[in-house]
């Protein structure tokens, strides 16, 4: 599960990962963003200060790159996260009343939305001839169904209690 | 002894490909991994060879279960025969796609067997004049959209002297830069995908390429973050590509030096713009800059930059291995060469379509993609991405190709092909493309960050049912300044779905109804 897949925010480790990233590139602070967030799943508020340092330039600029970009989360992810992809070719085969459905489920049952967190949209995955398409824990999913994202959800769950 | 093969395509896997794949190793079989063919309604699809290079039947849906139920079995339902006999695949004329589904992406020994390296080898035998020329002469142009001549561009960033990084001293003055524009944020369009996870040499091939035509020492390929998978085996790709001599200093024993690196997105769609792309490579806020001066000029860093789509790149190989002339012999008018349609939405066929331009959409849509998945008649469909137009199913005599389209409205766009049957309401289409560009617009110009929230709005109140006409008309009014005052394509192509919608489908935006997210 998540909370155990990544580490505790520890600025020194941080700092560890940011200083070779300022130091070989030109333009490194979305990198740092970047890296941040892979190492600890989300990028804390004083993740920001810290990149801001590293990289001389203001905390507004480093914020302002933080905000701009979709991936960026300011919170831990959920621990499978689930999300339907919300773009044309998906809305042409159902997308829309899948989101509709895996709602209402998830609002019914708080143990599955407490894992799998609020659906954020995502556009185009990149599996536009099998739509309805999904990532579920970076799983990719064609055909999607409410009983595919259950399974995937479930051995999601299973395969992250191993770890 | 008799070889297996089980695509690792994202979509392949998507329909469980790996458990295929582990069944059949269960059972002591060999198995390659190899690309997808692009028949994606088929998949997985596994096939099968006397030997490895030897020619191949296939098996279509196959799963873990009917692998354990006793495949190979010709009278299985799941069987499709001799593979290249199929006529989807049969009536293709495949340039850039040629090794995808045929190759393990990853060995190098395939990839030279099956043509790899040719066009680099030629190329690193001419002057860098003569590849521009060549790719000048074969009239490639840029299939990200906007379809600006690859030779033009590519001869502008020859003909710049390298600079420094900006800020670095003129003593470092060594840099022009191939970025390779992969950030396929195109609803129904895969086709970069594909390409990167089922041949990606040919990409770096390619972009080795350009480097010597046009003097540059580093390439970047900006990545979607929402393409795992072809992050991993492009990377992987490049990691055996330098081993092979194929990047690095000295390639293939030439003079040329020249190496690649990715770079993940981070989840903005209008980062697929170059210079927003640019300024997401140079670690800032996707914010789409003002030309000029252009990337050719002042681009990544404020040094010469190529930025080309994927298969923009990925089309030169095979154009310098056989020939600019034989390229250009292909397509109509002023779309010469292949390109690479992609067949999606509601599609009973859906996948990878490469031929000459100048088909049209109704043998796309029809022939290849065999009608609606649903099996209910087709109404509109959407061709270019978000900022394409909808046809409606009576248009579709339309060719594809760059100009034609335009003539009919439309944009070929990234070649992406999206189809809706009789169940869409074209009205909230429309309200759609407004939304999607209220989500991604940068914010840079005001016709795109405040017309596209008026536009969401205004298409709200005309589904109402309040003062339909006039607003209505400020509808149009408001498409009309964000066609003609915004920076870019974002907001700039934004009304074509609106408005097409609109003018085509005007019975959807008539009836009241509650207006859904």
């Amino acid at each position: 599960m998540s909370s155990a897949r990544y580490p505790t925010w520890h600025a020194e480790t941080a700092e560890a990962l940011i200083a070779p990233i300022v130091a070989a590139e030109a333009g490194p602070v979305l990198l740092c963003l970047q890296a941040v967030q892979s190492h600890f799943g989300y990028v804390p508020s004083d993740a920001v200060g810290l990149i801001a340092e590293a990289c001389n330039v203001s905390r507004a600029d480093v914020h302002g790159v933080f905000t701009f970009y979709a991936d960026l989360r300011d919170a831990p992810p959920p621990a499978v996260p689930v999300r339907l992809c919300a773009a044309e070719a998906c809305q042409a085969v159902g997308g829309r009343q899948l989101k509709a459905d895996w709602t209402a489920l998830c609002q019914s049952d708080t143990a599955l939305a407490g894992l799998t967190g609020i659906d954020e949209p995502i556009f185009c995955l990149g599996n536009c001839a099998l739509g309805p398409a999904a990532l579920v824990d970076g799983e990719l999913l064609g055909c999607a169904d409410v009983a595919r994202l259950q399974d995937a959800v479930a051995r999601a769950s299973v395969s992250g209690e191993g770890v | 002894m008799s070889v297996w093969f089980v695509p690792r395509d994202a979509a392949a896997r998507s329909m469980g490909a790996d458990a295929v794949a582990d069944a059949l190793e269960a059972r002591g079989e060999t198995v390659v991994r190899n690309g997808s063919r692009g028949m994606l309604w088929m998949e997985p699809l596994v096939e099968r060879a006397d030997e490895r290079h030897g020619p191949r039947v296939g098996w279509r849906n196959v799963t873990a279960a009917a692998v354990e139920a006793g495949l190979p079995d010709a009278q299985s339902a799941h069987y499709v025969g001799a593979v290249e006999a199929i006529e989807y695949l049969a009536r293709q004329n495949r340039w850039i796609y040629e090794r995808v589904g045929v190759t393990d992406p990853l060995d190098p020994e395939d990839f030279v067997a099956h043509g790899g390296l040719a066009g680099l080898k030629n190329a690193l035998a001419m002057s860098a004049d003569a590849v521009v020329q060549a790719v000048t002469d074969s009239g490639l142009r840029g299939r990200g959209g906007a379809g600006f001549p690859a030779g033009i561009k590519w001869r502008t960033v020859a003909d710049q002297a390298p600079q420094p990084h900006a800020g670095e001293s003129q003593a470092a003055a060594r840099h022009k830069y191939i970025c390779v524009n992969a950030d396929e944020g195109d609803s129904g369009t895969f086709a970069d995908r594909m390409l990167m996870e089922g041949d990606p040499f040919c990409l770096l091939e390619g972009m080795a390429i350009a480097a010597h035509a046009v003097g540059a020492d580093r390439g970047l390929v900006y990545l979607r973050s929402e393409y795992p998978d072809a992050i991993a085996t492009l990377q992987a790709a490049i990691w055996i590509a330098r081993e092979q001599g194929w990047l690095g200093e000295g390639i293939l024993g030439s003079e040329l030096s020249f190496d690649v690196e990715i770079r993940v997105g981070a989840g903005s769609y209008v980062c697929g713009e170059e210079t927003a792309m640019l300024e997401s490579l140079e670690g800032r806020r996707g914010m789409v800059r003002a030309k000029p001066p252009l990337p050719a000029i002042k681009g990544l860093f404020g040094t010469p930059t190529v930025i080309n789509n994927v298969l923009t790149i990925a089309s030169v190989p095979s154009i310098l291995a056989r020939g600019a002339e034989a390229y250009a012999a292909l397509g109509q008018n002023r779309s010469l060469g292949t390109q690479v349609f992609q067949l999606a939405g509601n599609i009973a066929q859906g996948g990878i379509v490469e031929t000459a331009f100048g088909i049209t959409a109704r043998e796309l849509v029809e022939d290849f993609g065999g009608g609606t998945r649903s099996g209910r008649p087709l109404r509109a469909v959407q061709i270019g991405g978000p900022l394409g137009a909808y046809l409606s199913a009576d248009k579709l005599d339309v060719a594809m190709e760059y100009e034609a389209l335009i003539a009919a409205g439309g944009m070929i766009g990234h070649g992406g092909v999206v189809l809706f049957d009789d169940t869409v309401n074209m009205a909230e289409q429309a309200r759609f493309a407004m939304d999607f560009c209220v989500e991604e617009s940068c914010g840079k110009c005001t016709p795109c960050r405040i017309g596209a929230v008026r536009g969401v709005e205004t298409i709200d109140k005309i589904r109402a049912g309040k003062d339909v006409a006039a607003n209505t008309e400020l509808l149009r009014d408001l498409c009309d300044v964000m066609t003609q005052g915004s920076l870019c394509a974002m907001g700039g192509l934004t009304p074509n779905p609106v408005l097409s919608a609109l003018n085509q489908f005007p019975e959807d935006f008539e009836s009241p109804v509650i207006a859904t997210g």
